[in-house]
């Protein structure tokens, strides 16, 4: 069964930079404004399409701006696409990044109902699942202390853990694959794995590639909106590796297309 | 177009509470002064417009402090409600970007917050009243509800506008707050609409927030009920509301990409 699916999927986003620049320039030249809104789009994705099957874990690599962001954005459906088709099937949870969606002021239980609840289930569904989302995260000394004395991993742990506990279908990651200390990341991979034996849809987009080669079944390489290699790991990320050290390095901006 | 299901019941009404119970909390959580402090500002207001309309212009009103605070407070919500509304969505960028839900609900759970919090000030209106000899009337029971339900709709209508169109013109909260002052000295909340000269008076009306207010006095004042005004609220509240709602409709999957 097929779990995502894109029929010869488009995305191009408007240059926001112009429209942004006010309501004055827009009221007064609404036309022009209009024009150059049109005119001047980026486009992030180009006449792409895959498909992934049900259970299978997919790598999604490339330089910064090759549409990666966008294609996780279509999957968990907050954008649109121009063009093309976009097919979801299941309950998608996107792993969000360090504490979005918590409240600093708020104590640990109720940024976990919060979480949860943003992401999809109920507060009868969230509470079920509280005591095993706390013991997960091995907060429970600090739940009802607010976020803010948190550090930066306990609250990352945290979120991890209301993820982990939601029960997803299509499990969507970017670049965040483990968190906090050595042995909890340790635990993150192996309930990463536990995912994948249950056949959890995964889509991991990441710089990392040694997470990639060692997670994903399955690699897509995207390059300035296109799909650039499709398949087995090792094959596409050695040929990415090849590609990307043909570029000037790093740190020499001005050369580098972006 | 389907009915939603029980789930999908429960989740919509679970998302709203949990949102609003957020926003509560953390106007009170800071603070053990918390709810002085959400009744100070209004009353702060309130001294002001007192010294001067009443001390410094002699505004003949009997009873002016309690007819300031029963505009001033329904006021509060509005102003609160709509002053907000530009940074409701900036404020949720990182969810915007990476989860679906609802994002309306943001907004309603805002609203509905300052509902509240208005519903919190009504006892200080009681002990004003009291002070000058009146007493609540039963028609509270009645008036309240309605009230607030035109209230909500008017304010929802307003802030899902304001906050879905600041994603795309950030410079509309500037204009909001100078929009909300105006409006504010166009409702006759310090002054009483019989001082508006009779060919203004009209005016009076085309302000979408002037006949909700002007019946939150009547009703905490007198116990009346004026339902032809009470009927110009909500009709303005409905349209409101409608037009707010298509500018969401209209934008809100390009919110993503503008955040």
């Amino acid at each position: 069964m097929i779990a995502i699916r894109f029929d010869h999927v488009s995305k191009s986003y408007p240059v926001y930079s112009q429209i942004l620049t006010g309501l004055k320039a827009s009221l007064l030249r609404p036309s022009e404004t209009l024009r150059r809104f049109r005119k001047h789009r980026f486009t992030a994705l180009n006449d792409v399409s895959f498909e992934v099957q049900c259970g299978e874990s997919l790598g999604v690599i490339g330089a910064n701006g090759s549409g990666k962001s966008t294609t996780l954005a279509l999957v968990a459906g907050v954008l649109k696409a121009q063009a093309g088709v976009v097919e979801v099937r299941g309950r998608v949870c996107p792993l969000l990044e360090l504490g979005a969606g918590f409240h600093p002021e708020l104590t640990g239980r109720e940024n976990v109902v919060l979480n949860g609840v943003l992401l999809g289930l109920t507060r009868r569904e969230v509470l079920a699942r509280l005591d095993e989302i706390v013991t997960f995260s091995e907060l429970e000394a600090f739940l009802d202390q607010p976020l803010r004395t948190y550090s930066s991993g306990m609250m990352a742990r945290l979120g991890f853990s209301v993820v982990a506990h939601l029960d997803p279908e299509i499990l969507l990651i970017d670049e965040v694959l483990a968190v906090g200390d050595m042995r909890f990341q340790a635990k993150c991979l192996e309930k990463l794995d536990q995912f994948k034996k249950r056949r959890v849809t995964t889509v991991l987009v990441s710089h990392s590639l040694g997470e990639v080669r060692s997670f994903c079944e399955r690699v897509i390489w995207l390059k300035d909106g296109k799909i650039a290699g499709d398949g087995e790991p090792n094959s596409v990320i050695s040929r990415y590796e090849e590609a990307m050290a043909l570029r000037p390095a790093g740190g020499d901006g001005s050369h580098v297309k972006s | 177009m389907r009915f939603p299901t029980a789930r999908e019941r429960e989740y919509l009404t679970d998302l709203v509470v949990v949102l609003t119970q957020k926003e509560i909390k953390l106007r009170y959580k800071n603070s053990w002064l918390g709810y002085l402090w959400s009744v100070a500002n209004p009353l702060a207001f309130g001294v002001v417009y007192f010294v001067a309309f009443r001390v410094f212009m002699r505004l003949d009103i009997p009873q002016y402090p309690l007819f300031l605070l029963a505009g001033l407070f329904p006021w509060q919500w509005i102003a609160n409600s709509t002053s907000a509304a530009p940074n409701l969505f900036l404020a949720n960028t990182s969810l915007l970007k990476k989860v679906r839900f609802s994002r309306s609900i943001l907004v309603a759970a805002a609203v509905l917050n300052d509902g509240v919090h208005f519903l919190c000030t009504i006892p200080v209106l009681v002990v004003f009243l009291l002070y000058y000899g009146l007493r609540p009337s039963w028609s509270w029971f009645i008036g309240i509800p309605v009230l607030v339900g035109a209230q909500l709709v008017l304010v929802f209508g307003l802030s899902v506008a304001i906050a879905s169109l600041n994603l795309f013109f950030r410079d509309l909260e500037r204009l909001t707050t100078l929009v909300v002052t105006f409006l504010f000295l166009l409702t006759p909340i310090v002054y009483s609409e019989s001082m508006v000269p009779a060919h203004y008076r009209v005016l009076i009306y085309l302000n979408p927030a002037a006949p909700i207010v002007l019946s939150w006095r009547q009703l905490f004042l007198t116990g009346d009920l004026h339902w032809p005004t009470i009927a110009v609220g909500y009709l303005y509240a409905i349209v409101v509301c409608a037009i707010g709602t298509a500018v969401y409709a209209k934008l809100s999957w390009k919110f993503a990409e503008v955040v």
